[in-house]
Parts: structure tokens; sequence; C-alpha cells
């Protein structure tokens, strides 16, 4: 058994072709996006070393920080609308009839394309035809709002539809992880006479704590790499309003050609992803969570 | 807020008999409000889905002229079949199916050789190459995409359907790996040694032998992958610019931008986008959620 299975040469054709893939296609990558922004580089022609000069334009430049605050937002609120996907959660994994049905129909934004996505809520948002504007005039409200068109409500505007994508798939990790606590557990905080608030305080939500910290890093990694949805319904307009870290990197290097100055933003997208990981994981550490 | 939990039989557990009967009536109450939450809460998320397959099959003059709620007064199926054969939807869309066909089964065979290496071989550093690929699970896209185009370029596979395929496969190979890890960890090994007693090669035990046996965890990782990649935007978008390479989801940008107008026909177009991926969920429900939930959070 073990000489067959310890053959070098298998291994090493298990293992090469997908090591060869994610190394040429995402590793080499992250390092080049390093390199590149070293340089003045239109993309097409001959590069230009130039030092640290795109980072310290990086470090300089408003519209960048206006794009990483619009980021740094959206991540805010999808982190916050955990808590209303954690109470639906708790909800649904309660004795509740058909909760397997809902949690399916709660899924299904989420399996959509991003761009189909954008392209319905554009139609939602639609300023005379989009059903959001036809209720509120329904309603008796005068002059609703342009919605996408306004560059205060663009970004808001964004956030519904991405919490509507998103609902469905962090319902389903807390479901999961709730209906993984012993049932015994529950039983005897009960009949010790713990209220139902209790028991979801005091006991539910630090037993699936693992979860809910996996999910935070998710929720906001997520949002700081958020693009699709935003390059189709606003491109980052009106005037910037809705400009994110990736869709900036976008524009400057594939709309603008500074594809130095694109990978610079690059660079500090991929270092600001992990340095956030690290973060959350460090400051959300609990005790033993095993059970 | 979450005395849903103390109904029925479990009430009585929880409580004297003296005050079971208000009691129940209070957490039957309850259950109903939760019940209707969480019924809500549905109409939100599959509404706005409703409404799209409605304004679909309606033509501007009910479109703009009537209620969105309403409706259609006769199905204008011909929406459908206009977007169908004017435009180049029936191009991108076969252009979805094989970049999807292809890079799942390119991804979900390159995966599971992986998994039986690190799970079923004896080999140093094989920690290492797990760990590889699951950090590369946070990487995010953007940081890639300059230098995979300018690498593209370079090798004149710009505009050519291989670097998408290729892009998909290596960034869904560690989800995939990751889905199926599990599933190889807990599979018994004992066919396995025994076929190796027999004096059965390498080869023939992974692909005549565990391959089978994990076709269960292979169909729900081949679902995921193709739920990421018929979705998939950035790369299509970025790396080509030919009309016959377009994949759905880039094609009906341009295909929406000439239509602006008629919205029988952009409804028809994001439903004929969203179907394929519809179906799959009526039919393989439980295999998505399972491969979502396997997939996403492992601590």
């Amino acid at each position: 058994m073990n000489k067959v299975m310890s053959n070098k040469k298998v291994i090493a054709m298990y293992i090469a072709p997908a090591l060869f893939l994610v190394l040429a296609l995402i590793y080499v990558p992250i390092v080049q996006t390093g390199y590149f922004g070293l340089m003045k580089w239109n993309g097409i022609g001959d590069m230009e070393f130039i030092g640290l000069k795109n980072y310290s334009h990086l470090i300089n430049d408003p519209l960048f920080w206006k794009s990483a605050l619009h980021s740094f937002l959206l991540a805010v609120f999808s982190a916050l609308s955990l808590i209303g996907y954690l109470f639906i959660s708790i909800i649904l994994a309660g004795k509740i009839r058909g909760a397997n049905l809902l949690r399916k129909i709660y899924l299904i934004p989420m399996l959509l394309a991003s761009v189909a996505i954008a392209q319905l809520w554009l139609k939602i948002y639609h300023p005379t035809n989009g059903i959001l504007n036809t209720v509120l005039i329904s309603l008796g409200v005068d002059n609703p709002p342009a919605w996408l068109a306004e560059s205060n409500l663009a970004l808001y505007a964004i956030i519904v539809p991405i919490i509507w994508q998103y609902a469905g798939f962090y319902i389903l990790i807390y479901y999961a992880a709730l209906k993984n606590i012993p049932e015994s557990l529950i039983e005897a905080a009960r009949i010790d006479g713990a209220t139902p608030l209790q028991i979801a305080l005091k006991i539910k939500l630090p037993l699936i704590m693992n979860v809910i910290k996996v999910t935070i890093v998710l929720a906001v990694v997520g949002s700081l790499k958020y693009f699709d949805l935003i390059y189709v319904m606003t491109d980052g307009g009106p005037n910037g309003s809705s400009e994110v870290m990736a869709s900036y990197m976008y524009h400057k290097a594939f709309k603008g050609f500074d594809f130095g100055y694109g990978s610079a933003i690059g660079f500090f997208l991929l270092v600001i992803c992990l340095v956030v990981t690290f973060i959350i994981s460090k400051l959300t550490k609990t005790k033993n969570d095993t059970y | 807020m979450n005395t849903v939990k103390t109904t029925g039989s479990q009430a009585i557990v929880n409580e004297k008999k003296t005050n079971l009967g208000t009691n129940s009536l209070f957490s039957r109450a309850a259950y109903g409000i939760m019940y209707l939450f969480l019924i809500i809460v549905a109409i939100f998320q599959i509404f706005p889905i409703i409404w799209l397959f409605l304004f679909s099959l309606k033509n501007n003059q009910e479109v703009f002229n009537m209620s969105p709620f309403a409706l259609p007064e006769s199905p204008k199926w011909e929406n459908y079949s206009k977007v169908w054969t004017e435009g180049n939807i029936s191009l991108y869309f076969f252009n979805s199916v094989t970049y999807t066909v292809v890079a799942v089964i390119l991804t979900v065979v390159l995966a599971s050789m992986v998994t039986f290496a690190i799970t079923r071989m004896n080999w140093k550093g094989s920690k290492i190459v797990l760990g590889l690929f699951m950090i590369g699970l946070m990487i995010p896209v953007h940081s890639t995409l300059i230098p995979l185009f300018s690498t593209f370029t370079k090798l004149n596979m710009i505009d050519n359907p291989l670097s998408v395929i290729l892009a998909y496969t290596a960034f869904n190979l560690p989800i995939t790996i990751m889905i199926l890890l599990g599933f190889y960890e807990a599979l018994p090994r004992e066919v396995e040694e025994a076929a190796v007693m027999d004096g059965a090669s390498i080869n023939y035990i992974f692909f005549k032998i565990t391959l089978p046996m994990t076709s269960p965890v292979i169909a729900t990782a081949a679902i995921i992958n193709m739920i990421y990649n018929w979705n998939e935007f950035v790369f299509v978008n970025t790396f080509i610019s030919s009309e016959k390479f377009k994949t759905l989801t880039v094609g009906i940008q341009n295909f929406i931008g000439q239509y602006t107008t008629d919205w029988g026909a952009i409804g028809a177009t994001l439903v004929i986008s969203i179907l394929p991926i519809l179906l799959a969920f009526f039919l393989l429900s439980n295999r998505i959620v399972e491969g979502i939930a396997s997939g996403s959070v492992k601590g």
C-alpha cells in the first residue's frame, strides 16, 4: 500500500496541472501587479520604471480615497445586514414548518448573475416606470427621487440589491450552523428555565461564533472587492458617487489606459483584503468553541 | 422575540400546568407573527423575479401605460422569439454553455486529482500545497486582472475562449477542492486498499474506483462550478472583444443597450440568461444548498 501510494512521479502528475494553473493565473499575477505598480505603462507600449510614484499618487488621490470610503461603507452595511440575516435564521431554525422550502426561496437571488440582477434592479429603480416609484406615487409621494441618477442616493440604492442578493447565502450558512447545535443543549437550558431570548443570546450565538466570524470576513472582504453590480448599474456614477475600489481600478486601467496606476490600485486592494481578513479573525478570536 | 420555540409540546416541558392555556395561546400568536415575517421576507426575495417574468411578456404599451403589477393582457411570447433570432443572444447562449461545460469538467477532474493525491497518497509538502490552494480563495480577482490581460496578450490568447476557460478553472479550483475534501476524508479506504493488494495501478484506482465512488460530491461541485461560470462577468468583459466569443453576461450588456426602450425584449433577454440556473435550482436545489454550505464555512 505505502509503496504504491508514495510514488513520487504519480503524485507530481496528479498535482502538477492544477498547481500550475493556480500558480500561473493567481499567484504570479499578484506578484506582477505589485511590480507593474512601479511602472508608468499604458498597457501596450514599453514600461518605464518610476519607483513608488504610483503608490504615492495613490496615497494622495482624493478620488481613490472616495472610492475606498464607498467600499468601506458597503462593507459596513454588509456586516450590519448580517444581524438581520442572523435574526431571520434563528426564527427559521426554530420549529418552523416549511423552513427548508423558505430558505431555498431566500437563496434564489444569490444564484443569478450579478449582471442580470443589476439589469433587473435598474428597472425596479426606473424613475417613471419602475415598481418602486409606481408604488411611491400611488402612496401619494409627489416627486419620488430618481434613485440611481441622484449622487446622494446612488450608493445607498445599490446596497439594497446587494442585501437582497446575499440574504439567502448567509441565512443558509447560519441555518446550517444553528441546526448543528445538539438539541439536548437547548432542552437542558429550557428545563433550567431559560427564556427563548436567553437561549438565543446566551447559548446559540456563542455556539455558532466561529461561523459568524467567517461570515463577517466573507461579507467585509466580499464588499471590498465588489464590482459587477455597480459596474452595470451606475458604472461608478453619477459623478463618482458610487465608485468603489474595484471599479476605480478598472476605469483607470481599461478605460484610462493607465495600467501602472491601475496595478498599484489592484495591489493595494489585495493588501487591504488580506489585512482586513487578518484583523477580523484576530479581533473576533474566540476561546474554545467546541461543543 | 424567539418565543416560537416554545410551541406545542415544547411548552409543556417548559411551563407549569396552571398557565399552560394562556401560554400556548400566546406562543401560537407569536408563531403566527414569526411565520408572517418569514413569508414577507420570501416575497421580498422572489417578487422582483416574478415581476421580471411579467414584463418579459408585455409590450411597451402595457409597460408604460398600465400598472407594473398587472398581468400581461395576452402573453407576448414573441418577445422571446424576437431576441433569440434578431440579436446574438442564441450565440452568446451557446458560448456560455460551451465555456461553462468545458471549465466545469476541467475543474472537477483536476480538483479530484489534487484531492486524491492530498488525502490518499503519502508525501511531504501535501499540507503546503493544500494551503496554497486554500489561500487562493482570498485573492481578489481584480488584483490579477491587469497581469492576466498582459500575459494573455503576449501569448496571443486575448480574445480567445481559452483565456476565459483557463481563468475559470484556476479561480474555481480552490473552492472545488474545498468541497471535495470533506467527502474524500469521510470516504472509507478499504476498497482502494484492497485494489492495491490486488496490484492495481494508481491510475486504475483513481479513475475506476475512487472517482465513481465520489460521484455525489462531484455532482455538487459541478453544479456550484456551473453557477459560478455561467454568471461570470469580469474575465469575459476584459479578455474577449469579438461578438462571436462573448457570453450571455457580457453580451446582454450590449444587447440591452440597443433596446433601452423595449422593456419586453430586455425582460425576455434577462429571463433567457437566468433560466438555466433556475432550472438547475428546481431540479437540484438540495445539491446546491449542500455545495454552498460545504464550500463556504470550514473555519
